[in-house]
């Protein structure tokens, strides 16, 4: 099984420019999780003090918001498309 | 005009990272809002009620306080719309000191993101933006478009493909590139700030958002001036991103902080739709975050389901000890009637919204009668007309002689005759 993350200029200075990479993560922690080991300045700058997701980040599943979808215990399927985009984004340096 | 020369910057809300002053929206370390900040001392003793009112009748009086970059020439008469005293809609609501704010008569596009829009777009020339955006619920679009029209800037803009036809005409005719997304605004948004990121223009409520949202200030000066340079106890705000609410109470703290007004502490009242009400219900169960939700009103100006400065409002909104309320889309409608029939002022969809829950406060005791209180009414009802279809019938046309008029009078509405036949008798009427 095998998702599509895509990410926004802002956060992709943290993989080297990459805006989408596949991952093979369950869920939205395990995605996190996988931050940590692949893109450990990702991970720094979309997780807060708690290690969850910054309140400022919003996740989109094949266009749904997340958290319609049951947040964290939403199970990923194989093909899906999983976008991070801060809630107020937009511009660059 | 001599452009304003106060100092201002972008900084982060969060964790208080300056920026200087570029086109950028989130803080790039925490990702969390950028806000203006001034340097106010920089402009005590220039910035005076004194100062204010040797400006011109419109919200560039306020300059010292908005972004504006130096050099800008601002000639567009915005804002400076009436405060109302609303004697009659108070009476009917149980309120004595009641204002109307009246937005709906705003220059040049007939709502109150002409402010926003005209700080935005002075900040996009500034930046070298040929092009301009937004996304929008429909306001937004007219005056993104009306005023890029006059600074000869192209416009992009994008909605929700089921919005008012009014507001399509309304952004349309000056010419710009409307796209309607297939989507409700929370799609068009995100779309944005994607397009933001690929495309160099200057999107007035995505990359120049910071900018744009200090507009939104000059309500609560116009408020502070046209009460004699006081503060109100209460404002009563409809609340869709849930910016403007924020924006009114940082003008009344800038006034308090430069000696303008006597400190006060003013409470905020949020007005949503229920069909849409995201941040009235995060006030309501003391949450200091939004749950979205999916926008089902025929308040469609306020439909934004997932509000970006939802958190930050729900949490000042109750810092101040005031509350939110939301109202169905039959009490909208009755809204919007219940203002035009005692005021005169004919608002669109989010004033019905803001009016029903005006008076939804008072009933409740959340607002006592005497205290002075001030409802933004933000847009015009000529462009939610739809929401009223139905509501008058079209009656049947009545031959052009006294007699047919006479029976269809007192036919339809015999109190009208006798009204006549009192003034016949005082001699009023030959």
């Amino acid at each position: 099984m095998s998702v599509k993350v895509v990410l926004p200029t802002a956060l992709a200075r943290h993989t080297e420019g990459q805006k989408a990479f596949d991952s093979e993560a369950k869920d939205l922690p395990a995605l996190i999780a996988e931050f940590d080991t692949k893109f450990p300045a990702l991970a720094q700058n979309v997780k807060d003090e708690n290690g969850k997701l910054r309140r400022f980040i919003n996740v989109y599943i094949n266009d749904e918001d997340i958290r319609f979808l049951g947040g964290d215990a939403h199970q990923f399927e194989d093909g899906d498309e999983v976008m991070l985009i801060p809630s107020i984004a937009g511009g660059s340096l | 005009m001599v452009s304003s020369c106060t100092k201002y910057e972008l900084r982060c809300n969060e964790c208080g990272k300056s920026y200087g002053n570029v086109p950028l929206s989130a803080c790039s370390e925490c990702l969390a809002p950028l806000e203006v900040q001034y340097d106010l001392e920089s402009v005590r003793g220039r910035f005076t009620r004194e100062s204010i009112a040797a400006g011109p009748a419109n919200i560039w009086r306020y300059k010292e306080l908005l972004p504006i970059p130096e050099g800008f020439q601002p000639d567009l008469p915005v804002g400076f719309t009436p405060l109302v005293r609303a004697k009659n809609l108070g009476k009917r609501i149980g309120a004595d000191n009641l204002y109307v704010k009246n937005d709906a008569v705003c220059f040049p596009t007939l709502s109150f993101k002409d402010r926003v829009v005209s700080v935005a777009l002075a900040n996009a020339q500034a930046f070298g933006f040929t092009t301009v955006g937004c996304s929008s619920t429909g306001n937004l679009a007219n005056s993104v478009a009306a005023q890029a029209a006059r600074l000869g800037l192209r416009a992009c803009i994008l909605v929700p493909s089921d919005l008012e036809a009014a507001k399509i005409l309304n952004t349309q005719v000056y010419g710009a590139r409307l796209v309607r997304i297939d989507g409700n605004y929370d799609h068009v948004n995100r779309l944005c700030t994607q397009i933001a990121d690929e495309y160099n223009w200057g999107f007035v409520n995505v990359n120049l958002r910071p900018y744009y949202a200090e507009g939104s200030k000059t309500v609560g000066y116009e408020i502070a001036e046209q009460l004699g340079w006081r503060l109100p106890d209460n404002v009563v705000v409809p609340m869709a991103g849930g910016s403007l609410i924020r924006k009114i109470r940082k003008a009344f703290k800038e006034l308090i902080a430069l000696g303008l007004v006597e400190h006060k502490d003013v409470r905020f009242f949020g007005a949503q739709a229920t069909g849409c009400s995201p941040i009235s219900h995060a006030v309501k169960e003391g949450w200091d975050y939004i749950e979205p939700q999916r926008p089902n009103t025929i308040a469609r100006s306020l439909a934004i389901g997932n509000p970006a400065d939802g958190p930050a409002a729900a949490k000042m909104i109750r810092e101040t000890g005031g509350w939110a309320e939301d109202v169905s889309d039959v009490e909208i409608v009755s809204g919007i009637q219940e203002l035009a029939e005692t005021e005169g002022i004919f608002t669109e969809t989010a004033g019905g919204v803001t009016t029903a829950v005006t008076a939804r406060l008072y009933s409740h005791g959340r607002i006592s009668r005497d205290e002075t209180t001030v409802v933004c009414i933000t847009g015009n009802g000529l462009k939610t007309t739809d929401a009223l279809e139905g509501r008058f019938e079209v009656e049947r046309a009545v031959k052009p002689k006294l007699a047919a008029f006479d029976e269809y009078i007192r036919e339809v509405d015999g109190s009208l005759v006798g009204a006549a036949q009192e003034l016949v008798l005082a001699g009023g009427v030959q």
